[in-house]
């Protein structure tokens, strides 16, 4: 794996995320749904922590606040040195919010069939009004890091299930933001090519300093996490992890 | 930043193109529709001006020669000589039939009976001569499919080709066939023979006719009923200095016969006969924009759906909603454009083939392509509203 490239960020941040007392109700009266009920989790600049929990215990719609794509009930959201949720939304351009400041991995990479490797990369940047051959430059500084850059110029399809997580990966680093939210992004892959994706987000984590959350039922990667948050009925109970060894 | 819709349109072009050509061959079929409408205005254009007059002196109270029958006596034309403001009169007559060729197959045709060297006659020949002989000569037009020296069967007789001509057709499309007046007024009011007899024995059993104390009054009615000297119309030439109402007047109040001027017989010709089917066309025109919008909705919309996880990682990653219908937007208008060429080019293509004269005017291309931009912007619409209403959260599951 390469060195990631030295990047400067564009406004000073301490990076991380701090989340104090979220709540959040679906519904109102007798049919209201209380999916978070004090979940308090705080993840430092470089580090990876894991998010577990069964199904139905809060994780999708926990990464969905986190995401900034629903709205918590209460709660507080701080995003690098950025208050961004204290019982109502403190930013008012959430799109924004996502595309400068968060990153996102899925389980399947949903990589942009009509785009080539180097423009689904680059597509953030220039969304957030980097000139195009710039955003193309650091989508290759990317991929490049990534180990994926002689694929630069291939579409998706032609690429092989560990490619195509790769380049989702470079995607959510492109506009460099301080948190990435990896949902399950190792689930359709095996033990090997698993580890590979963690010790890749691990060395993203501390070259970029982000802060990572990845939330995983995969028993194959959960003993790489040094901290990992359990998250059962609506709560979370932090946990010190393995911290196995990718190398 | 990039073109998500030109580069979607390039990984699935060939799609788009398949698309894009079943459309165009609807397109093609509404400029053909249009083209036909176009056709019929300009063939009764065309027989306006073929016929080189600036007044049309008609019977009473009727709308002919060409949207109603008309009778006049063809020595009418010598009043009308005299009217102030006449250059020129000639009579004229019109009647459309099967016209047999040499080979024995029949073509319909307008058979117009025109006198030689006046108004009427064909303005121009691609090939031969104009009718010099009183009678059995013929100049057809092209569209005919005869051929100079061919002998050609009017009712009971053979006439020769002796001319050719080009654009000579009636307002319903018919290629014309000029033939001397005479003859053309044998042919139009000419009975068969039982006819005929019939007509003798019915008039000499009428005691009016038929009493014997007045000799030569059955002869002279006989006679009277198996010529004729009737045409249909008198065609005007006007005077220098003279005006088409200026002249037209007089003629109406003296000769009590109706006269139509250029622009009054444009109005029967484009107003009147064809309006019935220029509101079919029109009502054609209106389906097939509807089924053109309906199949450009649902192909866009059925695109869209296909690309619902992607439009929701582009939402989820930052992209604005301008920028997603954007897409869709443009995506529509791709396929409308690709449409509008394959329909154009099929349109110039099978327009000659078509029977009657499909007239395709670059504004209707024009005004064909704005419309089915327009379409294809309303109906990208669906797809729009559908894309804007991905929620974001799909793309996490």
């Amino acid at each position: 794996m390469n060195t990631m490239p030295n990047h400067t960020p564009t406004t000073a941040r301490t990076g991380g995320i701090l989340i104090e007392n979220l709540r959040k109700v679906y519904g109102q009266g007798d049919t209201a749904v209380e999916a978070l009920k004090d979940v308090n989790l705080q993840v430092s600049p470089g580090e990876v922590v894991g998010l577990v929990g069964p199904s139905g215990s809060g994780k999708s719609t926990l990464l969905k606040c986190l995401g900034a794509i629903i709205e918590p009930t209460s709660g507080r959201m701080t995003l690098g040195d950025d208050l961004i949720y204290d019982n109502a939304w403190k930013v008012r351009d959430l799109r924004t919010l996502r595309r400068d400041r968060i990153g996102f991995v899925f389980q399947a990479p949903y990589l942009i069939p009509f785009l080539d490797v180097t423009d689904n990369v680059a597509l953030l940047p220039m969304l957030a009004g980097l000139p195009n051959a710039k955003a193309r430059e650091r989508a290759l500084e990317l991929l490049t890091a990534l180990d994926v850059q002689h694929r630069a110029k291939a579409q998706p399809s032609q690429l092989s299930g560990g490619e195509q997580q790769r380049v989702s990966i470079a995607r959510a680093l492109a506009n460099r933001p301080p948190v990435i939210l990896a949902d399950e992004p190792t689930a359709p892959l095996d033990s090997e090519r698993a580890l590979a994706v963690m010790r890749i987000l691990n060395q993203m984590a501390q070259q970029a300093q982000t802060a990572i959350i990845v939330v995983t039922h995969d028993e194959k990667i959960i003993p790489t996490f040094k901290r990992i948050y359990h998250i059962r009925d609506g709560h979370t109970v932090e946990e010190a992890g393995e911290g196995r060894a990718l190398d | 930043m990039i073109s998500l819709a030109g580069r979607d349109i390039a990984h699935s072009w060939s799609k788009f193109v398949l698309t894009g050509m079943g459309l165009g061959l609807l397109i093609g079929v509404t400029l053909t529709m249009a083209g036909v409408y176009r056709g019929m205005v300009d063939d009764a254009h065309a027989l306006l001006n073929n016929s080189g007059a600036d007044l049309w002196v008609v019977q009473k109270d009727t709308q002919g020669p060409y949207a109603e029958s008309s009778s006049l006596k063809d020595d009418v034309v010598r009043g009308v000589r005299g009217m102030p403001g006449v250059a020129q009169a000639a009579n004229v007559t019109y009647f459309t039939m099967q016209v047999q060729g040499a080979d024995g197959g029949d073509t319909r045709a307008m058979v117009v009976g025109v006198e030689s060297g006046q108004s009427g006659e064909p303005g121009y020949l691609v090939a031969g001569r104009q009718l010099t002989r009183s009678h059995y000569e013929a100049v057809a037009d092209v569209k005919t499919g005869f051929a100079l020296g061919e002998r050609i069967r009017i009712r009971r007789h053979d006439y020769t080709v002796v001319g050719l001509t080009q654009r000579m057709v009636s307002s319903g499309g018919d290629p014309m066939v000029f033939i001397a007046l005479k003859d053309a007024q044998e042919a139009q009011f000419l009975k068969d023979n039982d006819a005929i007899q019939n007509d003798r024995t019915r008039t000499s059993a009428n005691p009016a006719f038929n009493r014997p104390g007045v000799p030569g009054l059955l002869d002279a009615v006989q006679a009277l009923q198996t010529s004729s000297h009737s045409v249909n119309a008198v065609l005007v030439q006007l005077a220098p200095g003279f005006g088409p109402d200026q002249v037209a007047e007089p003629i109406r109040r003296w000769k009590h016969l109706q006269v139509f001027t250029r622009a009054g017989m444009e109005e029967i010709l484009v107003a009147k006969l064809i309006a019935t089917s220029a509101k079919q066309i029109g009502m054609f025109l209106v389906i097939l924009a509807v089924v053109s919008a309906a199949i450009v909705a649902f192909i866009i919309y059925t695109m869209t759906l296909g690309k619902i996880r992607e439009i929701a990682v582009l939402k989820l990653i930052g992209t604005r909603n301008l920028t997603i219908a954007s897409m869709i937007l443009q995506q529509a208008l791709g396929l409308g454009l690709i449409g509008f060429i394959v329909g154009k080019v099929a349109a110039t293509m099978w327009a000659p083939v078509f029977p009657k004269f499909v007239l395709l005017l670059p504004q209707d291309a024009v005004t064909g392509l704005l419309v089915t931009l327009v379409i294809c912007a309303l109906a990208s619409t669906l797809a729009i509203r559908t894309a804007l209403k991905v929620d974001p959260a799909a793309a996490i599951g």
